[in-house]
């Protein structure tokens, strides 16, 4: 029994999430896919479970080509995901999950489903109390409860997406020894993770995935430094940087700890000086968005301080951080900047500081085209936002942007832009900066944390786990430390 | 021009609603085009028609307009009967209690009404942003509660002089209606034309020449952005409710002191609900509310003559409008399929 992907291709837009995707997985392998975030790990994957379906070619499971249309297809035909957020019901028991999604007359026969679950459980050596509640479960055993579901629909091949987050250790070993169990009855275990280390424990053989290709395929052990090359590829940084100007510090954070949903930040102290360019480097997810919103003010922390210019804004409101210089740009530009149907001019007049009751439009349009022009904007004062390109999108937002701000918080500046505007993007943060404003920014792209940031901080799992000069480091090391791993 | 580019699946919608209607009456056993005609004739075909048509299309034009505002925040004011409802309450409460000349009781009437219908908006808009109530539940809730206590108040504590009776409260002193023009003979409604006319233009004029209808829109089309713009979103959503809720408060007014001049249980003649019609028809623009409105209470005053002369029930007109929307909404949907353009950008909540 082999599972065999070939050929496979999905776009959404210009972007190619999977571009010709082929590789085969034996039965009783713990197989791990490996890829930086937007490699395209989790499209492919959601391919094969049938939540999306490939714009060309097939997957193939013991020689017979799977017609994979939804998810009932693909458990059908036994292939069984398991999500990073589990697919649980909440308020339902243990044995109303179980019994959900899976096929039978209209009646629903309880008692032998409570028997298939004991059955199937003590098999996997879980111990699932049917009668509670889904939300009294902890993430891992709400992953024990799915896995049991999916083996008893008959699942030949099970697909766990980043199965470690949010799960505590103890957790985690008691999942690894039920994928090495399941692997060795024979299951194909398809293990997804950006995190080397757990790759590195738990799989037999690897495939690298970076922009929507197979970069990589061997059986592991394989040394870190090479999945590390693979998996971002090789890094160059143009030389001859110059030193930031050390100014009086802007943002200061005492022993902050943060809180939102499953992130945590705990015990975090940073400053950020005038004209101080601060990069944060980390996973999705592993806490530089949530700091980002702190400083933003859109996020109490749960204790200690947080200042900008010597002013405490522990329990200031989100307006306040306005007023105090600090402006945001999150990653969403529609979603968390840009209004759609409003147009550039509207936009602009939205944010000036005018504030007149009648809006004069022949001037409001005139100081547009002057925006336009200056950001070089490809667009007129009457186009709406949702249609300019992503890096014109940005341009507006840049144009958006208050003359007085003493921190810029940035997520992903740069995310989806082609180098040129990339480019242009930079050029205009950095003249920010040379006016002393702080930046402090997230990003994904080793090579823009390298190249603009003073200092690069890195995230992992909620905590900073190195802070390295931006000089002294290089991708090959941010590489080891983004996956939680000093450099050997 | 760019008006009418967007208005043109709106029209030949309404030509295959028109079509559908003709059908149906045709089904009905009745003649379609003598139908269609009584129609016109029952709303415009005598000078008295014309003035019961213009009346009706007031407080229609009055909704109407406040609901421009509340979905340009991006609010489905359910609420609005109730609005029209409470706005009519305090109105007649004003006639009803205090003596004076009509230049002191007409200003008084409709400022009361206003009041009445924008303290019923703002309860749905306190439950929506700081009790977390859908405005469409909180809306449907306070229409209820709007409707009972009308009933309470016609049958109790202002029941007719003599029996209680569902058919209304005593009839206004004249000094506490809204004074038509007689001189023209039939009594023209000038004043709650003037009314209608006016909310609909300045309502197209807040949201076109202001910063206050520009940051309304922003956060009807994205709260989250406007929001992180440093826009008080709650503060914005609580305006479009005060404006609204007021607007109908006056189409309340117009009901109690100009067309029944006393209150009765259905004040509101569902022009609040109507009114949700016709902003979705007119594209949630104010530029075509006043033709739209106009039509809409054609077909319903119209309607009364089928009944005589067809003996056809007067509850077709509401047939055809109710077609009309649900037509006009699928020629919505399917040119929306083929244009790239989002709805939001469209002018949609």
């Amino acid at each position: 029994m082999a599972l065999e992907i070939r050929d496979i291709h999905k776009h959404f837009g210009s972007v190619r999430a999977s571009d010709g995707v082929t590789f085969v997985v034996e039965d009783g392998s713990l197989h791990g896919i490996l890829g930086e975030n937007g490699a395209g790990k989790s499209t492919l994957m959601k391919i094969l479970s049938g939540f999306y379906e490939a714009d060309s070619g097939v997957v193939d499971l013991d020689g017979e080509v799977l017609d994979l249309r939804s998810p009932a297809d693909a458990i059908q035909a036994g292939i069984g995901m398991l999500h990073q957020d589990p697919l649980v019901f909440l308020p339902f028991t243990v044995l109303d999950n179980f019994v959900l999604g899976s096929p039978g007359p209209v009646r629903l026969d309880r008692s032998s489903a409570r028997a298939e679950l004991e059955r199937v459980g003590s098999e996997l050596g879980f111990r699932l109390d049917p009668e509670r509640l889904a939300r009294d479960l902890t993430v891992g055993e709400r992953q024990q409860l799915e896995i049991t579901r999916l083996m008893s629909l008959g699942a030949k091949v099970l697909i766990f997406d980043e199965p470690t987050t949010g799960i505590s250790a103890t957790q985690r070993i008691q999942l690894f020894s039920t994928l090495h169990n399941l692997a060795e009855d024979g299951l194909i275990v398809l293990f997804v993770s950006h995190k080397l280390e757990e790759i590195e424990q738990l799989c037999d053989s690897v495939t690298v995935i970076r922009q929507g290709k197979v970069v990589f395929e061997a059986s592991m052990p394989v040394p870190s430094e090479v999945l590390v090359e693979k998996m971002f590829g090789k890094i160059f940084v143009d030389e001859g940087r110059e030193p930031a100007p050390l100014g009086a510090p802007v943002l200061e954070l005492s022993q902050v700890t943060l809180e939102e949903g499953t992130t945590r930040v705990e015990d975090l102290s940073l400053d950020c000086t005038a004209g101080e360019v601060i990069g944060l480097a980390g996973l999705e997810g592993s806490g530089q968005r949530t700091l980002l919103r702190a400083c933003a003010g859109l996020l109490k922390p749960t204790s200690g301080h947080l200042s900008v210019d010597g002013k405490n804004l522990d329990n200031a409101s989100y307006r306040d951080h306005l007023a105090a210089g600090i402006h945001y740009l999150p990653a969403g530009r529609l979603e968390e900047g840009l209004v759609e149907g409003i147009s550039i001019a509207e936009h602009l007049v939205l944010t000036s500081d005018d504030t007149s009751f009648f809006i004069d439009w022949d001037a409001a349009d005139e100081a547009a085209q002057q925006e336009i022009d200056d950001y070089s904007i490809n667009g007129r004062p009457s186009s709406p936002a949702e249609v300019l390109s992503g890096g014109n999108q940005q341009r507006l937002l840049l144009a958006m942007i208050p003359d007085e701000v003493r921190l810029l918080l940035l997520e992903h500046p740069t995310r989806g832009l082609d180098v040129g505007s990339a480019a242009y993007v930079w050029q205009r943060l950095l003249e920010r900066r040379s006016d002393g404003t702080s930046i402090v920014f997230a990003s994904a792209d080793l090579d823009e944390l390298l190249r603009y940031s003073d200092r690069i901080v890195v995230f992992f799992a909620g905590a900073v786990f190195a802070v390295r000069s931006a000089v002294d480091t290089d991708g090959e090391e941010l590489g080891y430390l983004i996956g939680g791993k000093e450099r050997a | 021009m760019k008006a009418l580019r967007a208005a043109t699946p709106t029209l030949v919608s309404l030509v295959a609603a028109l079509a559908f209607g003709v059908v149906l009456l045709l089904l009905a056993g009745a003649p379609p085009f003598e139908a269609l005609w009584l129609l016109v004739q029952g709303s415009f075909g005598s000078a008295s028609k014309v003035s019961a048509t213009l009346l009706a299309w007031s407080p229609l034009l009055l909704a109407s307009a406040g609901l421009v505002v509340t979905f340009a925040a991006g609010l489905w004011n359910i609420g609005v009967e109730g609005q029209i409802i409470v706005g009519a309450i305090a109105a007649s409460w004003v006639a009803r209690s205090f003596p004076g000349p009509v230049w002191v009781i007409l200003p008084a009437t409709i400022l009361a009404g206003a009041i009445g219908g924008l303290i019923w908006a703002l309860l749905a808009g306190a439950l929506k942003t700081y009790g977390g109530v859908h405005e469409i539940f909180g809306g449907l809730g306070l229409d209820f509660v709007a409707a009972g206590m009308v009933v309470y108040l016609v049958l109790g504590p202002w029941k007719r002089t003599g029996v209680a009776s569902t058919s209304g409260t005593d009839i206004f002193r004249e000094e506490a209606w809204m004074p038509g023009l007689d001189a023209l003979g039939t009594g023209w409604p000038v004043i709650p034309v003037a009314l209608g006319l006016a909310s609909v233009l300045i309502v197209w004029l807040l949201l076109r020449g202001t910063r206050f209808g520009l940051r309304l829109k922003a956060v009807g089309r994205n709260p989250r952005s406007s929001f992180l713009l440093g826009i008080p979103t709650n503060r914005y959503v609580l305006g479009a409710f005060a404006i609204g809720g007021a607007l109908a408060g006056i189409a309340g007014t117009v009901q109690a002191t100009a067309f029944h001049h006393k209150l009765v249980p259905s004040i509101s003649g569902g022009y609040g609900f109507l009114g949700i019609l016709v902003v979705l028809l007119a594209s949630f623009s104010a530029a075509w509310i006043a033709p739209i409105a106009l039509f809409f209470v054609a077909i319903s005053v119209g309607s009364t003559q089928l009944d005589l002369r067809l003996g056809l029930d007067s509850a077709f007109g509401g047939v055809l409008q109710g077609v009309i929307v649900l037509f006009v909404m699928i020629g919505g949907a399917w040119s929306a399929r083929r244009s790239p353009v989002s709805p939001a950008a469209r002018g949609e909540p």
